[in-house]
């Protein structure tokens, strides 16, 4: 048995199916969903861990990969820099979860940990390079 | 009755001027009437800050013995323009480290003179009578060198459109990472706190203003390269998209890095951010009616960045207090936005701004001419010589 966090990313036209059911059923996997952000009309991401048998888990993987989701490694954390960042607000675009936010007031950067699936899509986006991998 | 930018100036010597900035003017023109406004308020302060990538600086390194005629001049490894006199370099912001790439460029450089960093300078020439010397490799900072000056052909456009990818793949652009399947949109303009937002028709704004330039006090040279007055206006004067520019000039040894940084647009290049700051002086009741201008009130266009070609199509107009609340509708779908411009940067700047005309250290100009009002948008066609004679 291993266990294996990762991060998938599905394209709005495969955001209907069963997916997760089908790595129950045909992969005999345990699995948690620690954080995911699916909606209608939008690209889904989901932060997951696999518990199984490791041919599983990578039948699993090549399964997915099959089906159009893109599956990453999930990294440990996502930091921002505080004294590099000038408050652009160029990563809340690209934000799914909206764990990066321009507080209404002060008009500042907010990161909101608890809301990130490390999925890693601001980190080539910021300008002043503010956002990093903390491995 | 108006006002003269010489009453305004008695009043920041006497300490009795009163400034607000262009966030605050717009609950004042609600709470008191334009008539009162114009009355009360003396300077409004505007302000951006956003990546500006026409922007570069002039240096002049001082003559080494045996002196040298430098005809290719590289500082830290990022080529510098040096078709000028023998010890003259213009260093681009945009121009790429030629050992680092896209990692380091000339906005890099200017940042690190800026904050007094020892930069490599190294030089060749092909030697003469008057210049002998073929090479020189040496290190300088702001301090070592004669004169080193900001001289941005293009800064603080009068709005800009906002760019998203109705593509299959995500692209990287100048307005950021845009996401496939209009999956996001971003956006580049202080709106409402913008300076040629807040004087539409240049009527106080003009060459030899006397500007804030990333923290020293600088002065518009000319109208901007590109400059377009002509683009489609509202009943406001805003125009809704890409329009006027001016050129800005400063003083690079008093500028502050809180105010100016280098930025890497991944896969597009180097670019800088400038932070600059331009106070409006409240002549008369029609200056209040430009200056109550507010983002709901300003529109620009969402262009789909995935077409490769000149001209891109639109995706429909939006104002920038629909692009500010983080979301806008593009073809029915939620879309997020992100600014490329920095809100939070520019409000600091119109404050820092508005303190130091309170404090009599900034004090007001007569421009010494207008920005034009019309000008030909030319765009480049491939010609024979004989198709133009």
């Amino acid at each position: 048995m291993i266990k294996r966090k990762l991060v998938l990313s599905f394209p709005e036209n495969i955001v209907t199916k069963p997916i997760t059911y089908r790595l129950v059923k045909e992969f005999n996997l345990e699995f948690n969903i620690l954080r995911a952000e699916i909606t209608p009309n939008m690209e889904g991401k989901m932060l997951i861990e696999l518990k199984g048998d490791k041919a599983q888990i990578d039948g699993a993987v090549k399964y997915l990969s099959q089906t159009g989701v893109t599956v990453q490694e999930a990294a440990k954390d996502i930091i921002t820099d505080k004294n590099q960042c000038v408050d652009c607000g160029l990563c809340t675009s690209i934000c799914i979860t909206q764990a990066l936010v321009l507080d209404d007031k002060s008009h500042k950067l907010k990161f909101n940990k608890d809301k990130c699936i490390l999925c890693e899509l601001c980190l080539d986006c910021c300008p002043v390079s503010a956002i990093k991998v903390h491995i | 009755m108006g006002k003269t930018i010489e009453e305004i100036n008695e009043k920041i010597k006497s300490g009795s001027v009163v400034v607000l900035n262009a966030e605050e003017i717009i609950e004042y023109v609600a709470e008191k009437g334009v008539k009162r406004t114009a009355k009360e308020v003396d300077v409004v302060t505007t302000a951006t800050f956003g990546p500006m990538c026409s922007s570069g600086a002039f240096l002049n390194f001082g003559h080494p013995d045996p002196p040298i005629k430098m005809t290719k001049v590289w500082l830290n490894d990022v080529p510098a323009y040096a078709g000028l006199a023998a010890v003259d370099a213009y260093i681009g912001a945009a121009e790429l480290s030629e050992t680092e790439g896209m990692k380091y460029g000339g906005a890099h450089v200017i940042e690190d003179l800026i904050s007094g960093k020892p930069v490599k300078l190294r030089a060749i020439g092909y030697g003469t009578d008057c210049y002998p010397r073929k090479e020189i490799e040496t290190y300088i900072t702001k301090d070592t060198i004669n004169q080193a000056f900001l001289f941005n052909p293009r800064n603080c456009y009068q709005n800009y459109y906002a760019a998203t990818n109705s593509s299959g793949k995500t692209i990287y652009t100048y307005m950021g990472k845009l996401l496939p399947n209009f999956g996001n949109v971003t956006y580049s303009s202080a709106g409402q706190l913008s300076p040629l937002l807040n004087d539409p028709y240049y009527r106080t704004i003009g060459m030899g203003t006397r500007i804030f330039l990333a923290g020293s006090q600088g002065y518009i040279s000319w109208y901007g390269t590109q400059h377009n007055p002509g683009r489609e206006r509202l009943a406001n004067g805003t125009p809704c998209g890409s329009a006027g520019t001016i050129a800005v000039i400063g003083n690079l040894k008093e500028m502050s890095t809180e105010y100016l940084r280098a930025c890497i647009f991944q896969g597009y290049g180097v670019s800088i951010f400038i932070g600059i700051g331009i106070p409006i002086p409240v002549i008369d009741e029609e200056m209040v009616e430009f200056l109550r201008v507010k983002d709901e009130d300003i529109y620009t266009e969402i262009i789909d960045y995935s077409v490769k070609r000149r001209n891109r199509p639109s995706c429909g107009k939006v104002n920038y207090g629909q692009l500010r609340s983080g979301k806008v509708t593009i073809n029915g779908k939620s879309v997020q936005t992100g600014s490329i411009s920095s809100y939070f940067k520019a409000l600091e700047i119109s404050n820092v701004l508005k303190d130091e005309i309170k404090n009599g250290k900034f004090y007001l100009t007569n421009f010494v001419a207008p920005l034009p009002l019309e000008e030909p948008y030319i765009n480049l066609d491939i010609l024979s010589r004989e198709e133009l004679q």
